[in-house]
Protein backbone atom coordinates (compact mmCIF):
# COMPACT_ATOMS: atom_id res chain seq x y z
CA UNK A 1 0.00 0.00 0.00
CA UNK A 2 1.27 3.40 -0.95
CA UNK A 3 0.22 6.37 -0.27
CA UNK A 4 0.83 10.01 -2.39
CA UNK A 5 0.84 13.37 -0.17
CA UNK A 6 0.29 16.24 -1.99
CA UNK A 7 2.48 19.52 -1.44
CA UNK A 8 1.14 22.87 -2.53
CA UNK A 9 2.64 25.97 -2.22
CA UNK A 10 2.46 27.04 1.74
CA UNK A 11 1.05 23.70 2.83
CA UNK A 12 2.42 22.70 6.21
CA UNK A 13 1.15 19.24 7.46
CA UNK A 14 2.75 16.63 4.87
CA UNK A 15 5.67 15.96 6.76
CA UNK A 16 3.24 14.74 9.61
CA UNK A 17 1.19 12.92 6.97
CA UNK A 18 3.89 11.06 5.12
CA UNK A 19 4.99 9.70 8.62
CA UNK A 20 1.24 8.72 9.78
CA UNK A 21 0.91 7.27 6.55
CA UNK A 22 4.43 5.44 6.71
CA UNK A 23 2.96 3.89 9.73
CA UNK A 24 0.63 1.74 7.90
CA UNK A 25 2.54 1.68 4.51
CA UNK A 26 4.30 3.34 1.88
CA UNK A 27 4.31 6.92 1.81
CA UNK A 28 6.23 9.62 -1.04
CA UNK A 29 5.53 13.62 -1.17
CA UNK A 30 3.69 14.37 -4.71
CA UNK A 31 4.55 17.75 -6.55
CA UNK A 32 1.41 19.92 -7.26
CA UNK A 33 2.78 20.82 -10.28
CA UNK A 34 2.99 17.64 -11.20
CA UNK A 35 0.15 15.10 -12.92
CA UNK A 36 1.37 12.27 -12.21
CA UNK A 37 0.61 10.38 -8.91
CA UNK A 38 2.75 8.05 -9.26
CA UNK A 39 0.86 4.76 -9.02
CA UNK A 40 -0.17 5.64 -5.60
CA UNK A 41 -2.95 3.46 -3.77
CA UNK A 42 -4.26 6.54 -1.95
CA UNK A 43 -4.08 10.27 -2.14
CA UNK A 44 -4.11 12.59 1.07
CA UNK A 45 -4.39 16.38 0.48
CA UNK A 46 -2.76 17.72 3.71
CA UNK A 47 -3.62 20.94 5.83
CA UNK A 48 -1.97 24.57 5.76
CA UNK A 49 -2.19 27.65 3.42
CA UNK A 50 -1.99 26.15 0.05
CA UNK A 51 -1.46 29.90 -2.11
CA UNK A 52 -1.42 31.65 1.46
CA UNK A 53 -5.42 31.08 1.33
CA UNK A 54 -5.77 34.07 -1.27
CA UNK A 55 -9.18 35.01 -1.95
CA UNK A 56 -10.73 31.89 -0.31
CA UNK A 57 -9.41 29.26 1.48
CA UNK A 58 -8.10 26.35 -0.94
CA UNK A 59 -9.65 28.51 -3.78
CA UNK A 60 -6.36 28.70 -5.82
CA UNK A 61 -5.15 25.60 -4.93
CA UNK A 62 -7.65 23.42 -7.16
CA UNK A 63 -6.37 24.59 -10.13
CA UNK A 64 -3.12 22.90 -9.49
CA UNK A 65 -1.87 20.45 -12.29
CA UNK A 66 -2.01 17.83 -10.13
CA UNK A 67 -5.59 18.06 -8.49
CA UNK A 68 -6.77 17.34 -12.39
CA UNK A 69 -4.91 13.59 -11.56
CA UNK A 70 -6.64 13.39 -8.48
CA UNK A 71 -10.13 14.44 -9.64
CA UNK A 72 -9.54 11.44 -12.49
CA UNK A 73 -8.23 8.61 -9.70
CA UNK A 74 -11.06 10.31 -7.48
CA UNK A 75 -13.44 9.60 -10.25
CA UNK A 76 -12.35 5.56 -10.52
CA UNK A 77 -13.19 5.15 -7.31
CA UNK A 78 -9.47 5.74 -5.76
CA UNK A 79 -8.98 7.04 -1.87
CA UNK A 80 -8.82 10.98 -1.49
CA UNK A 81 -8.40 11.94 2.02
CA UNK A 82 -8.28 15.68 2.65
CA UNK A 83 -7.31 17.35 5.50
CA UNK A 84 -8.32 20.47 7.09
CA UNK A 85 -6.80 22.85 3.70
CA UNK A 86 -7.13 19.64 2.12
CA UNK A 87 -10.68 19.48 3.04
CA UNK A 88 -11.11 23.03 1.80
CA UNK A 89 -9.31 22.29 -1.16
CA UNK A 90 -11.39 19.25 -2.09
CA UNK A 91 -14.61 21.38 -1.46
CA UNK A 92 -13.54 24.29 -3.62
CA UNK A 93 -12.83 21.48 -6.35
CA UNK A 94 -16.09 20.14 -5.74
CA UNK A 95 -15.02 16.25 -5.11
CA UNK A 96 -16.73 16.90 -2.00
CA UNK A 97 -20.45 19.09 -1.11
CA UNK A 98 -20.40 22.15 0.71
CA UNK A 99 -17.77 25.04 1.41
CA UNK A 100 -15.65 26.29 4.52
CA UNK A 101 -16.63 29.37 6.21
CA UNK A 102 -14.32 31.77 9.02
CA UNK A 103 -14.89 29.88 12.42
CA UNK A 104 -17.88 32.08 13.81
CA UNK A 105 -16.03 33.45 16.69
CA UNK A 106 -13.45 34.86 13.91
CA UNK A 107 -10.83 33.40 15.85
CA UNK A 108 -7.76 30.71 15.02
CA UNK A 109 -8.36 27.48 17.33
CA UNK A 110 -6.35 24.95 18.45
CA UNK A 111 -7.07 22.04 20.73
CA UNK A 112 -8.07 18.57 21.22
CA UNK A 113 -11.14 17.41 19.92
CA UNK A 114 -13.44 14.54 20.38
CA UNK A 115 -15.01 13.31 17.06
CA UNK A 116 -17.88 10.98 16.35
CA UNK A 117 -17.44 8.84 13.56
CA UNK A 118 -20.88 8.87 12.27
CA UNK A 119 -20.21 6.43 8.98
CA UNK A 120 -18.12 3.61 9.40
CA UNK A 121 -18.54 2.79 5.86
CA UNK A 122 -16.23 4.72 3.74
CA UNK A 123 -12.92 3.89 2.63
CA UNK A 124 -10.68 6.20 6.11
CA UNK A 125 -13.69 4.94 8.58
CA UNK A 126 -13.91 1.46 7.88
CA UNK A 127 -10.87 0.44 10.55
CA UNK A 128 -13.31 2.15 13.46
CA UNK A 129 -16.35 0.70 14.88
CA UNK A 130 -19.71 3.23 14.25
CA UNK A 131 -20.30 5.65 17.53
CA UNK A 132 -16.42 5.36 17.90
CA UNK A 133 -15.27 8.58 19.30
CA UNK A 134 -11.23 9.56 18.40
CA UNK A 135 -9.64 12.12 20.16
CA UNK A 136 -7.66 14.15 17.65
CA UNK A 137 -6.77 17.54 17.44
CA UNK A 138 -8.30 20.57 15.28
CA UNK A 139 -6.23 24.03 14.43
CA UNK A 140 -8.13 26.27 11.68
CA UNK A 141 -9.55 29.54 11.15
CA UNK A 142 -12.09 28.58 8.60
CA UNK A 143 -13.83 25.13 9.02
CA UNK A 144 -17.33 26.43 9.72
CA UNK A 145 -18.77 24.03 6.71
CA UNK A 146 -21.63 24.83 5.53
CA UNK A 147 -23.72 21.81 3.52
CA UNK A 148 -26.56 23.39 1.05
CA UNK A 149 -27.97 19.82 0.70
CA UNK A 150 -27.66 16.39 2.78
CA UNK A 151 -24.07 15.49 2.86
CA UNK A 152 -22.79 12.15 3.51
CA UNK A 153 -21.78 13.42 7.07
CA UNK A 154 -18.69 10.71 8.37
CA UNK A 155 -17.64 12.64 11.58
CA UNK A 156 -19.10 14.71 14.22
CA UNK A 157 -17.99 16.77 16.82
CA UNK A 158 -18.55 14.90 19.59
CA UNK A 159 -20.15 16.04 24.02
CA UNK A 160 -21.42 19.70 21.92
CA UNK A 161 -17.74 20.35 21.27
CA UNK A 162 -18.37 22.19 18.06
CA UNK A 163 -15.61 24.84 18.05
CA UNK A 164 -16.22 26.63 15.01
CA UNK A 165 -20.31 27.00 14.36
CA UNK A 166 -20.19 24.09 11.65
CA UNK A 167 -24.04 23.47 10.41
CA UNK A 168 -25.34 20.38 12.77
CA UNK A 169 -21.51 20.23 14.38
CA UNK A 170 -19.96 18.12 11.13
CA UNK A 171 -16.49 17.88 11.00
CA UNK A 172 -16.38 15.62 7.96
CA UNK A 173 -17.98 14.51 5.35
CA UNK A 174 -17.77 11.85 2.04
CA UNK A 175 -18.34 11.59 -1.73
CA UNK A 176 -21.60 10.00 -2.06
CA UNK A 177 -19.43 6.79 -3.34
CA UNK A 178 -17.56 7.13 0.00
CA UNK A 179 -13.97 7.32 -1.20
CA UNK A 180 -13.23 10.72 -0.91
CA UNK A 181 -13.41 12.10 2.66
CA UNK A 182 -12.73 15.19 4.05
CA UNK A 183 -12.37 16.48 7.99
CA UNK A 184 -11.01 19.77 9.65
CA UNK A 185 -9.47 17.96 12.34
CA UNK A 186 -5.93 16.60 12.13
CA UNK A 187 -5.69 12.59 12.33
CA UNK A 188 -2.07 13.15 11.08
CA UNK A 189 -1.17 14.66 14.28
CA UNK A 190 -2.66 12.03 16.79
CA UNK A 191 -0.53 8.81 16.12
CA UNK A 192 1.49 8.62 18.24
CA UNK A 193 1.03 8.18 22.06
CA UNK A 194 3.92 10.82 22.62
CA UNK A 195 1.18 13.72 21.44
CA UNK A 196 -1.58 12.33 23.80
CA UNK A 197 -3.42 9.96 21.08
CA UNK A 198 -3.27 7.46 18.49
CA UNK A 199 -6.76 7.69 17.42
CA UNK A 200 -6.03 9.25 14.11
CA UNK A 201 -3.53 6.04 13.11
CA UNK A 202 -7.46 4.46 12.63
CA UNK A 203 -8.31 6.44 8.84
CA UNK A 204 -4.77 5.33 7.62
CA UNK A 205 -5.33 1.52 8.94
CA UNK A 206 -8.99 1.77 7.33
CA UNK A 207 -7.44 2.95 3.72
CA UNK A 208 -4.73 -0.12 4.19
CA UNK A 209 -8.17 -2.47 4.67
CA UNK A 210 -9.53 -0.76 1.89
CA UNK A 211 -6.47 -1.87 -0.48
CA UNK A 212 -6.23 -5.44 0.98
CA UNK A 213 -10.21 -6.22 0.47
CA UNK B 1 -12.98 47.34 -19.34
CA UNK B 2 -12.27 48.33 -15.74
CA UNK B 3 -14.65 46.33 -14.11
CA UNK B 4 -14.79 45.77 -10.16
CA UNK B 5 -16.52 42.54 -9.07
CA UNK B 6 -18.74 42.90 -5.58
CA UNK B 7 -18.81 39.38 -3.22
CA UNK B 8 -20.82 39.62 -0.21
CA UNK B 9 -21.94 37.01 1.71
CA UNK B 10 -25.14 35.09 0.66
CA UNK B 11 -28.00 35.71 2.47
CA UNK B 12 -28.93 33.91 5.48
CA UNK B 13 -25.38 32.56 6.26
CA UNK B 14 -23.90 33.64 9.14
CA UNK B 15 -21.86 36.52 8.92
CA UNK B 16 -19.14 37.05 11.76
CA UNK B 17 -17.29 40.08 10.30
CA UNK B 18 -20.42 42.48 9.88
CA UNK B 19 -21.46 41.05 13.40
CA UNK B 20 -18.25 42.07 15.13
CA UNK B 21 -18.32 45.24 13.16
CA UNK B 22 -22.17 45.95 13.95
CA UNK B 23 -21.46 45.59 17.74
CA UNK B 24 -18.25 47.80 17.52
CA UNK B 25 -20.03 51.01 15.88
CA UNK B 26 -22.40 51.33 18.91
CA UNK B 27 -19.09 51.45 21.25
CA UNK B 28 -17.47 54.24 19.37
CA UNK B 29 -20.71 56.21 19.50
CA UNK B 30 -22.01 55.76 16.13
CA UNK B 31 -26.01 54.79 16.19
CA UNK B 32 -29.10 53.43 14.54
CA UNK B 33 -26.56 51.04 12.26
CA UNK B 34 -28.32 47.65 11.22
CA UNK B 35 -27.58 44.73 8.76
CA UNK B 36 -23.85 45.41 9.02
CA UNK B 37 -21.91 42.85 5.97
CA UNK B 38 -18.46 42.58 5.50
CA UNK B 39 -17.62 41.55 1.32
CA UNK B 40 -14.65 42.19 -0.68
CA UNK B 41 -14.18 43.89 -4.18
CA UNK B 42 -12.13 42.85 -7.01
CA UNK B 43 -10.74 45.33 -9.68
CA UNK B 44 -9.76 44.05 -12.61
CA UNK B 45 -8.80 45.11 -16.60
CA UNK B 46 -10.60 42.85 -18.66
CA UNK B 47 -10.32 42.80 -22.53
CA UNK B 48 -13.79 41.21 -23.12
CA UNK B 49 -16.53 41.92 -20.28
CA UNK B 50 -18.39 38.95 -21.51
CA UNK B 51 -16.29 36.59 -20.14
CA UNK B 52 -16.85 38.43 -16.05
CA UNK B 53 -19.36 36.22 -15.36
CA UNK B 54 -18.13 32.94 -15.97
CA UNK B 55 -14.73 34.10 -13.43
CA UNK B 56 -16.81 34.78 -11.18
CA UNK B 57 -19.04 31.04 -11.39
CA UNK B 58 -15.42 29.58 -11.33
CA UNK B 59 -12.96 31.48 -9.09
CA UNK B 60 -13.76 35.15 -7.70
CA UNK B 61 -16.80 33.74 -5.84
CA UNK B 62 -18.30 30.89 -4.55
CA UNK B 63 -21.46 30.98 -5.62
CA UNK B 64 -22.42 28.12 -3.01
CA UNK B 65 -21.54 30.83 -0.33
CA UNK B 66 -21.28 34.28 -1.87
CA UNK B 67 -23.54 36.39 -4.23
CA UNK B 68 -21.20 38.73 -6.66
CA UNK B 69 -22.51 41.80 -8.27
CA UNK B 70 -20.57 42.74 -11.72
CA UNK B 71 -20.07 46.77 -11.85
CA UNK B 72 -18.27 49.12 -14.05
CA UNK B 73 -15.81 51.13 -12.37
CA UNK B 74 -14.75 53.40 -15.63
CA UNK B 75 -17.07 55.19 -18.53
CA UNK B 76 -18.61 52.15 -20.13
CA UNK B 77 -22.18 50.80 -19.74
CA UNK B 78 -22.43 48.46 -16.78
CA UNK B 79 -21.81 44.78 -16.90
CA UNK B 80 -24.96 43.15 -14.93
Amino acid sequence: MRFGVVRFPGSCDEADALAACRRVGEAEILWHGDRDLRGVDAVVIPGGFSYGDYLRVGAIARFSPVMESVTAFAGDGGPVLGICNGFQVLCEAGLLPGALLPNVGLRFLCRQLDVEVLDAGTAFTRACPPGDVLSIPAKHQAGRYHAPDEPRVVFRYAHDGNPNGSSNDIAGVANEAGNVVGLMPHPEHAVDALTGSTDGLKLFESALALART
Amino acid sequence: MRARVLIRPKAGILDPQGVAVERALPALGFTGVANVHVGRLIELDVEDPAQLEAMCEKLLANPLIEDYEIVDSGGGAAGA
